[in-house]
């Protein structure tokens, strides 16, 4: 079984992003970039599959610059096989992906796909329930627990107020939550093999596929702030201050 | 043409983050029908005629929607797609699932998490975990919406009469199978809607010391959450996470307790209205936002807090 799980380069979650002084968006320049952790999970739950010989291949497909490449070595560095960069500059919007993504489907022929929940850069939550409706696959997003058997997949989704388990037919699109797994970390000798790993350059043009930005941003700012309060002695004086000051309880 | 909203229920009532969507809607579209997608809704559907704004409730009924999968409810929505200027549903579990579905089919770009409605098609939606506000604006013909319940009032849950109308359901399809539930039932408000919100943080220690919260949220009649470090560390079900990654609330009062304060978990609760933080650490982050600091041991304090309130 092949699995295809798709990477996002984004700024690194430990970084506070600063908004442009021009309002046109967030400024990225000389910031730590990372891979998007859900999809750090995605990876590495991808390649377990592989290690108890569920999955025979992991291919990892990022789309963006050319930097992204650094993000397909670390996934192969987690131990995917190879790696696929579908490069533009054009900005990409999560529909933009998901056509991209439905078009590597089209020419690998995964029996899965395993993506990041969401990015933490625009925060959509968009691409994987996407790309399962444009492959006409079905699927089972936020997993905490991932189960192959009999040609389906059982997976435990994180739902309000609890779990909820689902049996998929595979073909299918997974989308990772948190829980899932913890990501290993990468050791610098698979660092150096993931260096030797192929790694395909392909652009959108080459899948038929228009990436052209359907959402406009007419601006980016910043929320609004809040200040600090005040610091209160104990417990008496903080039930005193939400009483009659605040008028919460 | 109207608006559409998905109704989130569980075959007899309405959830509240519906009523905020609704009047996201509201906002976007003027005229709003509800769509409920269920089996044995009839009273969900009801409930949705009553609430304030809505001129039609559409009632989708069959076994194949019992257990709310997205294959089937997606393709129910899609079924009557067409009519509707905007398809909204709330920023939830539920609506994050099925809505890019949608979207999708209709080579639509969704909107995600709106926070407000600037116009018919634009809209401001926070970004890089709410450290940035985007205000964007879509020109597809049908807008696919989910909008973020904490960032839009309550339509009034009773008052309206709208007409409930039963619609063909959409095929049945095997792809995808309900299994089971795991759903703890709670004598506690949700934590989405809840008008007091306690959550603990790693420094709380444990699993076991969570429980400390419990008898102040019973006298405040508070929902209990947590910060993903607290989840990471096994102390507290994922399902209390609040933050970028977890839940989004907007309490009148949020007390952290044990909680640093990182980026991903301010993006979860700093709307509220009145924050309150105790922690052990006076540089701590969460006091750079908190209305009122507590700085000391949290295992004196909190007892402390219960007793205060008497």
């Amino acid at each position: 079984m092949k699995i295809l799980v798709p990477v996002k380069r984004v700024v690194d979650y430990n970084v506070k992003v600063r908004v442009k002084s021009d309002k046109s968006g967030v400024d990225v320049a000389n910031v730590k970039m990372s891979m998007n952790p859900f999809d750090e999970i995605a990876i590495e739950e991808a390649v377990r599959l592989k290690e108890v010989g569920v999955a025979t291949e992991v291919i990892a497909v990022s789309c963006g610059v050319l930097q992204c490449q650094e993000t397909l070595r670390t996934a192969m560095a987690i131990g995917a096989d190879r790696g696929i960069l579908v490069e533009t500059n054009v900005e990409l919007q999560p529909l933009a992906v998901a056509k991209l993504l439905k078009a590597i489907i089209d020419k690998e022929q995964p029996q899965l796909v395993i993506a990041g929940k969401q990015a933490i850069d625009d925060d959509a939550n968009q691409t994987g329930q996407m790309l399962a409706a444009l492959a006409d696959m079905p699927q089972a997003t936020f997993a905490s627990k991932i189960v192959i058997a009999d040609g389906r997949a059982q997976v435990t989704r994180e739902v309000d107020g609890g779990l909820e388990t689902i049996s998929v037919a595979l073909p299918a699109v997974i989308t990772t939550d948190l829980r899932l797994n913890e990501p290993r970390y990468v050791t610098l000798p698979n660092i150096m093999k993931a260096k030797k790993k192929p790694l395909e350059n392909l652009k959108p043009e080459d899948l038929g596929v228009d990436v052209t930005p359907r959402l406009k941003t007419l601006q980016v700012t910043e929320p609004p702030g809040r200040k600090a309060g005040i610091k209160v002695p104990d417990a008496a004086a903080l039930v005193a201050k939400l009483k009659t000051e605040a008028k919460v309880i | 043409m109207p608006a559409l909203v998905l109704a989130e229920h569980d075959g007899q009532t309405i959830r509240p983050a519906t009523l905020n969507t609704v009047t996201a809607a509201a906002k976007a579209g003027g005229e709003v029908h509800v769509l409920v997608v269920g089996h044995n809704a009839a009273d969900a559907a009801k409930q949705a005629a009553k609430i304030g704004g809505v001129s039609k409730v559409l009632l989708a009924d069959a076994v194949q929607f019992a257990d709310g999968l997205a294959e089937p409810v997606a393709a129910q929505v899609l079924a009557i797609a067409n009519g509707y200027s905007h398809l909204f549903a709330s920023a939830t579990a539920y609506g994050k699932n099925i809505m890019p579905r949608v979207a999708a089919k209709l080579d639509a770009a969704q909107i995600s998490d709106i926070s407000s409605v600037e116009s018919a098609d634009t809209f401001t939606r926070p970004i890089y975990a709410g450290n940035a506000i985007a205000t964007v604006q879509s020109s597809d013909p049908i807008k696919v919406v989910t909008a973020r319940p904490t960032n839009f009032e309550l339509a009034p849950s009773d008052g309206g009469s709208a007409t409930v109308e039963t619609i063909a359901a959409v095929a049945a399809s095997d792809t995808s199978r309900f299994v089971s539930r795991d759903v703890v039932k709670l004598d506690r408000p949700e934590l989405q809607g809840a008008k007091i919100v306690i959550s603990g943080g790693r420094g709380i220690g444990s699993a076991e010391n969570f429980k400390l919260l419990e008898p102040l949220a019973d006298k405040l009649n508070a929902a209990i959450g947590a910060s993903r470090a607290a989840v990471d560390a096994g102390y507290a079900p994922n399902d209390w996470q609040v933050g970028q990654t977890g839940k989004v609330v907007a309490p009148q009062l949020y007390i952290a307790v044990g909680i640093s304060g990182a980026i991903q978990h301010l993006a979860g609760m700093k709307d509220s209205k009145v924050i309150v933080a105790i922690n052990k650490d006076a540089e701590a982050p969460i006091f750079q936002i908190a209305d009122y600091g507590l700085v000391g041991d949290l295992f004196e304090i909190v007892p402390q807090l219960v007793k205060e309130l008497g």
